[in-house]
């Protein structure tokens, strides 16, 4: 271990990490006393996108918070839309067709292979490497052109209803999708061979940012943070949701609890994501893709309802609380990277400034998410 | 010993086929899409900003001004106003306008629309100078297209 300097006033100084800065991917601001090269404390400073989303909820019907969903985790929209939907469902005693539960987990697993090919894109870049991203790039294209015929747009989706789908998807869908797992899973080894197995990353992850499991629990972990340091929790498992008991899949869990663990559940759940996708897409019945009798002015029944899905970066919680109106009396949003954030201040202390950085990066930080 | 130098080995391996990748990729066909000189074009779902759909008999507008787009709009872009006029049945639209500077692109507005009246338009070429740019009167865009 490193000493630092006793007398922290007259050795140390102020290093100011953002909220303009390449490696936070955002506006997040991280506040770092150091000690020379090392850190001696990392204080996270969030707040500089907060816009409100939670109380926006509460001064517009149940429908139009939906487009807002898509603007938390821009990178996973799809999901946190699953899962705004869903918790009103629950709330409103909603049942939705299978057809579209099952057009909803094929959509939503594109979108985290899709996050997940940004995300290691960019955590190559914080790392030095710019060639990755343009392989990530290119596949990650595919998916949102495949998207974009179908929900509309490309990245702020907002394409699930209560109740069902914006829109059914077609053969030509179906058919891009099939062609896209054969396509992806011929190109995984590739990303092995030019990321995964090069020396230079290896020696900048492994040991780098040790979480242990008893960390992740102090401070909510959840995710592919929590999966790369020993704890087999999935939402999609352990309190299963839409049709995702029907699928055959494995959870990655890593235990060595360091940036490469959490690298590596990455690279491994896009494998499995591409599992379920087939399956989806194999198995899709036939049917309605919307819930007949919605009511047009939605009104759920007075309550306290609670939905978690696995998103992209762990589980996203929406709890909606109904006063029997049309528009939500409280609308609490747990999302997973502020908890996984939380941790920075803790495991940053005494290691340098680019260990920070292949920290951070591991963590899969979307910044708009944090702050809501 | 052994392991040091077979660190060295392995490592040295591992640049050089992440090259061999490289160097695969580089003699294979470009992927980027050429995008000021090849326009891509717009699927058909595609999620622009509104447009009045032209009624195809009149060439006038299908909308029947009962304002279900305003209420249902999240953000508050739309205005829709409308007048009596004699010897027309329900009113006649005067004024559509957008303000496309709070517009989310969520399109519960169109799908809120009975008559189907509005539609998403391809215009992905957004581009403006001032504020006032992106504040459209698309009664004027219709008759406009319809020139």
């Amino acid at each position: 271990m490193i000493e630092l300097a006793s007398d922290k006033q007259k050795e140390t100084f102020v290093l100011n990490m953002g909220p303009q800065h390449p490696a936070t991917h955002g506006v997040l601001r991280v506040k770092l006393v150091m000690d020379g090269e090392y850190i001696v404390e990392a204080e996270p400073v969030l707040g500089y996108i907060h816009r409100m989303h939670e109380k926006m909820g509460e001064n517009r019907n149940w429908a139009q918070f939906m487009p807002n969903t898509g603007r938390l985790d821009y990178l996973g929209a799809l999901s946190y839309n699953h899962g705004y939907a869903a918790a009103v469902e629950r709330a409103a005693g909603i049942e939705v067709p299978e057809r579209a539960e099952y057009i909803r987990v094929l959509t939503v697993e594109l979108n985290r292979i899709s996050s997940h090919l940004l995300w290691m894109g960019a955590y190559l870049l914080d790392l030095g490497g710019f060639t990755p991203l343009l392989y990530a790039f290119d596949d990650r294209e595919k998916i949102l052109d495949m998207l974009e015929r179908v929900t509309g747009s490309r990245l702020t989706y907002c394409y699930f209803r209560f109740g069902g789908l914006y829109n059914d998807v077609d053969e030509q869908f179906i058919g891009e999708v099939k062609a896209f797992v054969a396509r992806m899973r011929s190109r995984l080894p590739m990303y092995h061979t030019l990321v995964t197995k090069n020396v230079i990353l290896m020696e900048r992850l492994k040991g780098i940012g040790i979480i242990d499991a008893d960390m992740c629990r102090r401070y909510g972990v959840t995710g592919p943070v929590a999966r790369g340091s020993g704890i087999n929790f999935d939402v999609r498992k352990n309190e299963p949701y839409s049709v995702y008991p029907e699928f055959d899949f494995d959870v990655p869990v890593y235990s060595e609890g360091d940036s490469m663990a959490r690298y590596m559940v990455r690279m491994d759940e896009i494998e499995q994501s591409l599992r379920i996708v087939e399956q989806a897409v194999n198995r899709l019945p036939e049917g309605p893709v919307m819930a007949e009798k919605v009511p047009k002015v939605l009104k759920p029944p007075k309550g306290d309802y609670y939905h978690a899905v696995e998103a992209a970066r762990g589980s996203f919680g929406v709890r909606v609380v109904s006063d029997g109106t049309n528009t939500p009396y409280r609308l609490k949003l747990r999302s997973p990277t502020f908890s996984n954030l939380s941790l920075l201040a803790e495991v940053a202390r005494g290691v340098t400034v680019a260990d920070a950085v292949a920290f951070m990066g591991s963590l899969d930080l979307v910044i708009p998410e944090i702050d809501r | 010993m052994g392991g040091y130098f077979k660190e060295i080995f392995d490592g040295a391996h591992s640049l050089v086929a992440g090259m061999g990748v490289t160097l695969k990729y580089l003699f294979q066909p470009v992927v980027t899409e050429q995008y000021p000189h090849v326009a891509p074009t717009m699927p058909d779902r595609f999620r622009g900003h509104i447009e009045l759909v032209a009624n195809p008999e009149t060439g006038g507008t299908l909308c029947i001004v009962c304002g279900m787009c305003q209420k249902a709009c999240p953000s508050g872009c739309i205005t829709v106003a409308g007048e009596k006029v004699e010897g027309v049945k329900g009113k006649v639209l005067t004024k559509y306008e957008l303000d496309f500077t709070k517009c989310s692109l969520c399109g519960i507005c169109v799908e809120s629309c009975n008559p189907g009246a509005i539609t998403f338009s391809k215009d992905y070429n957004l581009a403006g100078l001032r504020k006032e740019a992106f504040i459209y009167d698309l009664k004027k865009r219709l008759e406009e297209r319809k020139r």
